[in-house]
């Protein structure tokens, strides 16, 4: 492997590979000297063309704990903003030294451009392109979700996938990066997935993914403790898709496809086939109110801290995989 | 006339039409004899002036009439750096065209008379090929207003078609008032079918791949909405329709359709439809994003389907030129359009020839005769026979070649068959009875007073 672009790209073993790996990094993370010598004399840049603390920060941690040197670039305040190309910026960035770009962009298919275009030499980190994919929060959604489907099962989860999971993802599918990279990777860890959402935020061609497709939750969600999903993910409601454009309003698509207490109280009655109760996640940030109700985004059946958490194990375990197999720096 | 003794080519073995060699003698701009009697004539010119005979031995090529592109963007005047009318009309003539059409998405825009005598004046002076400029619909392109179309029309250049190519005419009145407009100066209107609202922020065809890629999607039913309207418009009001890049299955039903109600609407479709799909945006490398976008398979299919039997009336080549930098960059940033001069005819040949689809006549009469029918060309589009001008082109459908648009005459590099083995070369362009290109390469321009004198009567009445 030598760029992370897309679930899409990803086998079986190599999703194992990285999740395996992240589990090691997720027992450095616990120990007092968070801090592993891999990286050393190794740089890795952050390259933001677009605003996320959560996701700049987590990377920045993962290659810190690697002992990496990290740079962030950020487009805002930087030459881009003046009409820099990103050929001329990835460029400059590799002169300067750096070994792998993690970059977030705007554009779809921004970090495929930059692994292809013989630019740079990089191994590149896809931190998210438009609405194309985000990667590495699959991958950490998948090892929380990995965790709590082995410990309900009494298993280790190293080596394990999530074969037989029920997992529903809830919300703007149409430009929802998060989505595609779990669609993909659960896939291809075995696991059923279920996408809810108005028929206005699926794309045109949804009915050729291998998933079941509702447009009502409640639906989704079944009836009888046995019918539930396993896990359910919520996604986050851009505040630019509301007022008529896709769907009427905040409160109707409240309604209708949030997780409000009266649809928590019966995911709460769900048990799982190893009697475990679902679980919930969410990409953060969570919209108070609106996709999760304050209740739900409380509820200890809510994954989203260990989500970020797993997010730097599995940002580790990415660099890691990528900067140590690769010969490149080696002479 | 001029005092100079006129040049004559005697054209040896070639396939008019693919069909019996036949001897052609060109003199004065004109087939001056066939077979038997050319060869006699050239030898008493010989004998007269043997340096103003010259003889192409052409056995084994294939003579057609010169191509005729309606859709082709030159950038000049505004976009000097992506193609001038010089480097245009040398791609145009090394592609085989004798004649274009340029489309007004200048700067500025040819939407006055005094822009589209620039251009017009500009391919008169290059030479290559002959240059029409097209007038833009409405001021500036920007859908709200109609342009000068009678002052355009008896300008010099004496324009008869007028698109917003580009743009879609969207206002369904303004459309109504343009198609009943140009009757009053004898012209068409060419649409670019993409309704708007349907297509804002749009990159790529709306369909399985897109919803993979994440690129807001372009439906196909934003096109055939627009066409589906303007059919019934132009029935309407009696005028005549023209349809650029066809780029959908259902917009061949639709125009299918319209013929069959006996609507004067005539369609054409890009060299690049009847080759390219969507599944080629799956890398996101920015020379396959156009505008109209590529389609899917099946679209291909029905766009080849229609172009053979006559559903679609001709080959616009959507010739896009851009400069490198628009095209090195992330793809929603990326400008629309491909280069399509210099791989027109292999293109065709490739999808429609060697697929059995049609044959030379049909060839002709898509790149050629119909096109120069749409526009009333008097002097393009002819058949090859006695008498007749000689815009006529030498084709080897034999060899084949590798595209490589870094030694295109073009500016424009964003080629999307930059290393596609594709069938067919134009061995020589005579424009005019001028050779502006021979054995593959241009030679020299035609002398504008020779131009004149030809082009004089350039439109039917």
């Amino acid at each position: 492997m030598r760029h992370l672009l897309s679930t899409a790209d990803l086998s079986h073993t190599q999703a194992l590979s990285i999740l395996d790996t992240a589990e090691e990094m997720a027992a450095v993370s616990t120990r007092e000297v968070k801090k592993l010598p891999t990286l050393r004399g190794r740089t890795v840049v952050n390259l933001f063309f677009e605003d996320s603390t959560r996701t700049r920060i987590s990377f920045e941690a993962a290659a810190k704990r690697l002992s990496a040197d990290v740079m962030n670039f950020s487009a805002k305040g930087s030459s881009v903003s003046k009409g820099e190309s990103l050929k001329d910026t990835v460029q400059t960035l590799e002169a300067i030294g750096a070994d792998a770009i993690v970059m977030r962009h705007w554009a779809s298919g921004a970090a495929a451009q930059l692994a292809g275009s013989g630019w740079t030499d990089c191994a590149v980190i896809n931190a998210g392109d438009g609405t194309h994919e985000h990667p590495t929060q699959a991958l950490l959604d998948a090892l929380t979700l990995r965790r709590g489907w082995s410990a309900a099962h009494g298993a280790d989860p190293r080596g394990t996938d999530l074969t037989g999971m029920r997992v529903l993802i809830v919300g703007d599918i149409l430009h929802s990066r998060v989505a595609r990279s779990n669609i993909w990777l659960l896939r291809t860890l075995g696991a059923d997935v279920g996408l809810v959402a108005p028929a206005t935020l699926l794309p045109v061609g949804v009915e050729k993914w291998p998933v079941s497709v509702y447009y009502s939750l409640d639906e989704a969600l079944g009836s009888g403790p046995e019918a539930g999903p396993d896990a359910i993910m919520m996604l986050r409601v851009q505040a630019e898709r509301m007022g008529g454009a896709y769907f009427p309003t905040a409160a109707e698509y409240t309604r209708r496809w949030g997780l409000t207490d009266e649809r928590l109280a019966r995911l709460a009655a769900h048990r799982g086939a190893a009697g475990q109760r679902p679980m919930i996640l969410h990409p953060g940030p969570m919209n108070r109110g609106v996709e999760i109700s304050a209740a739900a985004a409380d509820s200890p059946m809510n994954q989203v801290l260990d989500q970020v958490s797993h997010g730097v194990s599995v940002r580790m375990a990415v660099l890691h995989l990528l900067l140590s197999s690769s010969e490149r720096n080696t002479a | 006339m001029s005092d100079t003794p006129t040049a004559a080519t005697l054209i040896l073995g070639a396939r008019p039409y693919g069909e019996a060699p036949l001897d052609v003698l060109i003199r004065d701009g004109r087939i001056a004899a066939l077979g038997e009697a050319a060869r006699a004539q050239a030898e008493q010119l010989k004998a007269e002036q043997p340096e103003q005979v010259s003889t192409v031995e052409a056995e084994g090529l294939i003579m057609l009439p010169g191509m005729v592109d309606l859709h082709t963007h030159l950038r000049e005047p505004g976009r000097e750096d992506a193609e001038t009318v010089e480097t245009g009309s040398r791609a145009a003539a090394r592609g085989g065209f004798t004649a274009v059409h340029a489309m007004a998405n200048s700067s500025p825009v040819a939407d006055s008379a005094g822009v589209v005598e620039q251009v017009h004046r500009l391919g008169r002076a290059s030479g290559w090929t002959e240059v029409y400029p097209v007038g833009a619909v409405t001021v500036g392109l920007a859908g709200e207003r109609l342009a000068e179309l009678g002052a355009m029309a008896e300008s010099s250049a004496q324009v008869r078609m007028f698109s917003d190519d580009g743009m879609c005419v969207h206002n369904p009145v303004l459309m109504r008032r343009a198609l009943e407009y140009v009757k009053t100066v004898d012209g068409f209107i060419a649409q670019h079918a993409q309704e708007p609202l349907l297509t804002e922020g749009a990159q790529m065809n709306e369909g399985d791949v897109s919803a993979i890629l994440g690129l807001p999607g372009w439906p196909a039913v934003a096109e055939e909405s627009i066409i589906a309207r303007d059919v019934l418009l132009a029935q309407h009001v009696g005028s005549r329709l023209h349809i650029c890049h066809v780029s959908t299955a259902g917009s061949v039903e639709i125009i299918r359709w319209a013929k069959e109600r006996g609507i004067d609407v005539t369609a054409e479709v890009t060299p690049h439809h009847l080759l390219l799909t969507d599944e080629l945006v799956r890398g996101y490398d920015p020379v396959y994003k156009v505008n109209p976008p590529l389609r899917t398979g099946a679209d291909v299919e029905a766009l080849r389907a229609g172009l053979a039997d006559g559903t679609i009336d001709i080959i616009g080549t959507d010739h896009a030129p851009h400069p490198t930098q628009a095209k090195e960059c992330e793809w929603s940033a990326a400008a629309m359009g491909m280069t399509g001069l210099e791989t027109a005819l292999p293109v065709v040949i490739k999808t429609m020839i060697n697929t059995g689809l049609m044959d030379w006549r049909r060839f002709a009469e898509v790149t050629s005769i119909a096109p120069a029918r749409i526009y009333r060309h008097a002097h393009q589009g002819r058949p090859l026979e006695l008498g007749e001008p000689a815009n006529l082109i030498l084709v080897d459908a034999e060899a084949t070649q590798t595209v490589d648009p870094d030694g295109h005459a073009s500016k424009g590099r964003n080629s999307p068959f930059r290393g596609m083995e594709l069938p067919g070369a134009v061995r020589a362009t005579f424009l005019h009875g001028h050779p502006v290109v021979l054995d593959g390469e241009l030679n020299t321009p035609l002398a504008e007073a020779a131009a004149g004198a030809a082009g004089s009567s350039q439109v039917r009445p």
